[in-house]
C-alpha cells in the first residue's frame, strides 16, 4: 500500500493525484498531496512509476504498516526503484535525459522457450 | 467534497464541459477501450472516452503487462496456435472467430510498433512482439488517442446507461470522482469497455474492475455468457499484490515444514495448492531456474520482483507464502454476450470489448489468461469502435438529439428511504465467491447456499438509495458484484458437468450433452438458458 509523500522531495505537482486509479490521493493548496484514502490502494505501484521526482514510496504488502522511514528507504534506494527498473521516466541533471525503457529489453522469448 | 483549487498543468480533463454530445462513447480505457476509441475516432466519429480511474493507468493491463496472442500468419503456426487449447477450452470455442482475432491482433500489434512501441529483438535479430509491458503499452495507446481527437474523462465512472423510447441505449451518466460533479454524455453508439470484475480482491490492478459494466448493460437489457468460467485464481505472494503465475513455472511448493507437496504446480495443480491452503499455508521457492533463466525473468517481468525486493527476499534461495487471489472474469472467459461479429450486445446501440465481454469464443471455457484476453481485447476493441461509429454514423443528428432516460436502478432510485452499508453487502459478497471450497470447488448444495444469500443481498440493495454522492460509486460496484456474483452462481448450477475451468464436484466429467454455452441475464429474478455452439448470427457485418 501507498506508504508516503516525501515532502522534502514533492514539487507539487499533483500527477499523483490524476493518475492513481482508486483516488487514493487528495490535492492540497500549496503542500504535498495527502494520503486520504489509504485502505482505497491497490498496490498498483502506477503512482511511483509516474512521479517525477521519486516522492513517493508503495511498500509491497496489501495491508497497511505501522509506519516507514524514510531514510533507511532512501539508504536502500528503494525510493524510485521501480522507475529505474523499468526504465522509467527522466535521470541526469536537470532531468534531461530520458531513461532507456526495458521493454527493449524484455526477454520472456528467452523463458516461453524453456518453457516447453 | 473536495473542490479543485488547484489544477496540475499534467493532462487533467476535470474541466471538460460535463454534459457532452457524442457519435460513439468508450466506456472504460484499458487495452480494449483505448483500441476502440481508436478504431472509432479513425472511422471519423466524435468520441469521449471515460474511465473510472486514469486512462493509461487503470485496469489490469496497465499495472501488469501481458503476453499477447500474437502468431504470424504461417499457416501452421497458426493451426498450432488454434489447436493448443481447445480441449482445454472444453470445445467451446469457434475456428473462425480465433482465425479473425489472430489477424486482427497481428495488425495491430504491427500497428504498436509503427507508434513506437520498444519491442525487443530476440537471439536472431527478429522483433518479437508477443508481449507487452502495460505501464509502456497504455502510456503509448493514451498518446495515440488524443492524436486522433478523442476527449478523455478520467476519474469519471459511468453509473448508468441511457436508453431511447425504443431501447437502443444513447449514452451515460456519472460522475467525476474529484470533483463530485455529475456528466452526462449523449451519443449514437455506446461501448462498454469497463473490464471484468475480481470483486476488490486486490489482485494487482483489478480493484477497478466490479463488474459495473456488466450492471449497466443487464439494466438496459443485454445478456451475458459463460459466467460459470469466473472462478480465475492468481498466485501471489501471500503478503502482496502480484498475481503473476508464469513464473511460478519454475517454483517448488512447500509444507510449512519445507517439504514439497505433491501434484501442487502453477498450472496443473494449481487445484491442489487450493486445497492444501484450505487447512495450511503453503510456501513456494523459485529453486528450479539456473542463474542464466534469473536474469532474464527479471528483465521479462521487473514488477514479478518488486514485492520480493522491497520486502528483502530472494524468491531463488528463500521460501515465502504464497496465496490464491480471485481474478474471477478478468482471467475468466464469461461477460456480456456478443452477437455478430460487430461485437454487438443484444441491445441496439451497444457494443462490448475486453474482458467486459465474453471471450468463450476464443478461449471456451478456459481462462484467457496469458495472451488470449489481451489479443480479444485489442482485436474487438478495434471492431466494437470501428462498429459503433458506423452505427452513430448511420443515426445521423437523431443520435444525439433523441429524448432518452437512465435506466440504472440499484443504488439510484430517488425517494427510497432504505439506505444501504454498502461495505458490508461487499465483505458479504466476497465471503461467497474467495473461498476456494465454493468457488472453485462447486457443489450444488454450496451453490444453491450461496445464491440464497446472494439473492437477499440483491433485495436489499436494489431498492436502496445510495444517500450521498460519495457514496454512489461504491453503492453500485457493490450491486455490480452481487449481480455478476448471482449470474455465475446460476450459470455453474445448471452446468452439471465439469468442463474447462468450471469444476463440479458433484459431476466431475464432461458431458457430451452440455457442448454449448450457458447464456445469462436479469437482475431481480435471474435466468440461464442453453445457446447452441456457432449459432450466433453469421459472421458478417463489419469489414476487416
Ligand atoms: C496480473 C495480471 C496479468 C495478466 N496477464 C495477462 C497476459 O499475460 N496475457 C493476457 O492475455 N491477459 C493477461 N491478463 C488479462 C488482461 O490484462 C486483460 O484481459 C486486459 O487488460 C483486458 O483489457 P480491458 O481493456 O478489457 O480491461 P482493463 O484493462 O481491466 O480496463 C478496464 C478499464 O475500465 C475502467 N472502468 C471500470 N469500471 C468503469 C466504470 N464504471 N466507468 C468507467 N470506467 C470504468 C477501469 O478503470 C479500467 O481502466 C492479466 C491480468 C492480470 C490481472
Ligand atoms: S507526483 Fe510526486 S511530486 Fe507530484 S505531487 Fe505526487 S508526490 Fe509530489
Ligand atoms: S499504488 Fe496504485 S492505488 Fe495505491 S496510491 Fe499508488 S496509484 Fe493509487
Amino acid at each position: 500500500m501507498i506508504e508516503l509523500v516525501s515532502a522534502s522531495r514533492c514539487i507539487q505537482c499533483n500527477i499523483c493525484v490524476n493518475v492513481c486509479p482508486t483516488n487514493v490521493f487528495d490535492r492540497v493548496p500549496d503542500a504535498p498531496p495527502t494520503i486520504a484514502r489509504q485502505s482505497d490502494c491497490q498496490t498498483c505501484f502506477m503512482c511511483e512509476l509516474y512521479c517525477p521526482v521519486d516522492a513517493l514510496y508503495v511498500a509491497p504488502q496489501v495491508d497497511p504498516l505501522d509506519s516507514v522511514d524514510e531514510t533507511l528507504l532512501k539508504e536502500a534506494e528503494l525510493l524510485g526503484s521501480y522507475r529505474r527498473n523499468v526504465g522509467w521516466g527522466r535521470v541526469g541533471e536537470a532531468h534531461r535525459r530520458y531513461r532507456t525503457s526495458s521493454a527493449q529489453e524484455d526477454s520472456t522469448h528467452q523463458i516461453l522457450k524453456r518453457m516447453k | 467534497m473536495s473542490s479543485p483549487h488547484w489544477r496540475s498543468q499534467n493532462s487533467s480533463t476535470i474541466d471538460v464541459d460535463p454534459n457532452l454530445h457524442t457519435d460513439v462513447l468508450v466506456i472504460g480505457g484499458g487495452p480494449a477501450g483505448t483500441w476502440a476509441a481508436w478504431s472509432a475516432a479513425s472511422a471519423g466519429a466524435k468520441v469521449v472516452l471515460v474511465d473510472k480511474g486514469y486512462c493509461g493507468t487503470s485496469g489490469c493491463a496497465a499495472a501488469s503487462g501481458n503476453g499477447v496472442w500474437y502468431i504470424p500468419p504461417d499457416a501452421e503456426a497458426r493451426e498450432a496456435a488454434k489447436a493448443s487449447r481447445e480441449a482445454l477450452g472444453g470445445f467451446l470455442a469457434n475456428r473462425t472467430w480465433m482465425d479473425r482475432v489472430l489477424d486482427q491482433t497481428y495488425t495491430n500489434v504491427n500497428l504498436l510498433a509503427e507508434w513506437g512501441y520498444p519491442f525487443p529483438v530476440d537471439e536472431e535479430g527478429k522483433p518479437y512482439r508477443r508481449s507487452l509491458q502495460g505501464p509502456e503499452y497504455m502510456r503509448l495507446m493514451r498518446k495515440q488517442i488524443k492524436r486522433v481527437g478523442v476527449t478523455i474523462l478520467d476519474n469519471s465512472p459511468a453509473l448508468q446507461l441511457l436508453v431511447d423510447a425504443k431501447g437502443a441505449v444513447a449514452g451515460a451518466t456519472g460522475i467525476n470522482r474529484q470533483t463530485g460533479k455529475q456528466w452526462v454524455v449523449r451519443a449514437g453508439g455506446v461501448i462498454i469497455a469497463t473490464g471484468g470484475c475480481a470483486f476488490l480482491s486486490k489482485a494487482l490492478g483489478c480493484n477497478v474492475l466490479t463488474g459495473d459494466g456488466y450492471l449497466m448493460a443487464a439494466e438496459a437489457g443485454a445478456e451475458m455468457s459463460g459466467m460459470e468460467f469466473s472462478n480465475a485464481y492468481g498466485i501471489s505472494p501471500a503478503f502482496s499484490s502480484v498475481t503473476k503465475t508464469l513464473f511460478y513455472n519454475w517454483a517448488t511448493f512447500t509444507y510449512e515444514d519445507g517439504t514439497p507437496i505433491p501434484g501442487a504446480g502453477s498450472q496443473r495443480g494449481r487445484s491442489v495448492i487450493a486445497q492444501t491452503l484450505l487447512t495450511q499455508p503453503v510456501y513456494a521457492i523459485l529453486d528450479k531456474a539456473n542463474e542464466e533463466m534469473q536474469a532474464n525473468m527479471r528483465k521479462a517481468q521487473p514488477n514479478f520482483f518488486l514485492p520480493f525486493d522491497r520486502a528483502g527476499i530472494d524468491p531463488f534461495n528463500q521460501r515465502f507464502p504464497v496465496t490464491l487471489r480471485l481474478e474471477g472474469t478478468v482471467r475468466g472467459t464469461g461477460g456480456i454476450r456478443i452477437v455478430d461479429s460487430s461485437c454487438a450486445a443484444s441491445v441496439p446501440g451497444l457494443y462490448a470489448a475486453g474482458d467486459a465481454a465474453t471471450r468463450e469464443l476464443i478461449c471456451g471455457g478456459f481462462t484467457g489468461g496469458g495472451s488470449h484476453n489481451a489479443a480479444w481485447a485489442i482485436a474487438s476493441g478495434y471492431w466494437a469502435g470501428k462498429s459503433a461509429a458506423e452505427y452513430a454514423q448511420s443515426l445521423g443528428e437523431w443520435g444525439t438529439q433523441r429524448p432518452v432516460q437512465g435506466v440504472g436502478e440499484a443504488g439510484l432510485i430517488s425517494g427510497s428511504q432504505h439506505q444501504i452499508k454498502a461495505e458490508e453487502v461487499i465483505q458479504a459478497t466476497q465471503a461467497e465467491v474467495f473461498p476456494y471450497d465454493r468457488n472453485l470447488f462447486r457443489t450444488e448444495q454450496t451453490l444453491t447456499g450461496s445464491l440464497q444469500r446472494l439473492d437477499n443481498l440483491w433485495q436489499e440493495i436494489r431498492s436502496s438509495q445510495a444517500g450521498n454522492q460519495q457514496n454512489i460509486i461504491q453503492v453500485r460496484e457493490a450491486a455490480a458484484m452481487v449481480a455478476t456474483a448471482r449470474w455465475m452462481y446460476n450459470s455453474a448450477l445448471e452446468r452439471k458437468e465439469t468442463r474447462g475451468m468450471h469444476k463440479h464436484l458433484d459431476f466431475p466429467e464432461i458431458d457430451v450433452h452440455q457442448q454449448h454455452y450457458l447464456v445469462s441475464g436479469g437482475l431481480d429474478k435471474v435466468w440461464v438458458r442453453n445457446e447452441r455452439l456457432g449459432s450466433e448470427k453469421e459472421l458478417v457485418g463489419v469489414s476487416p
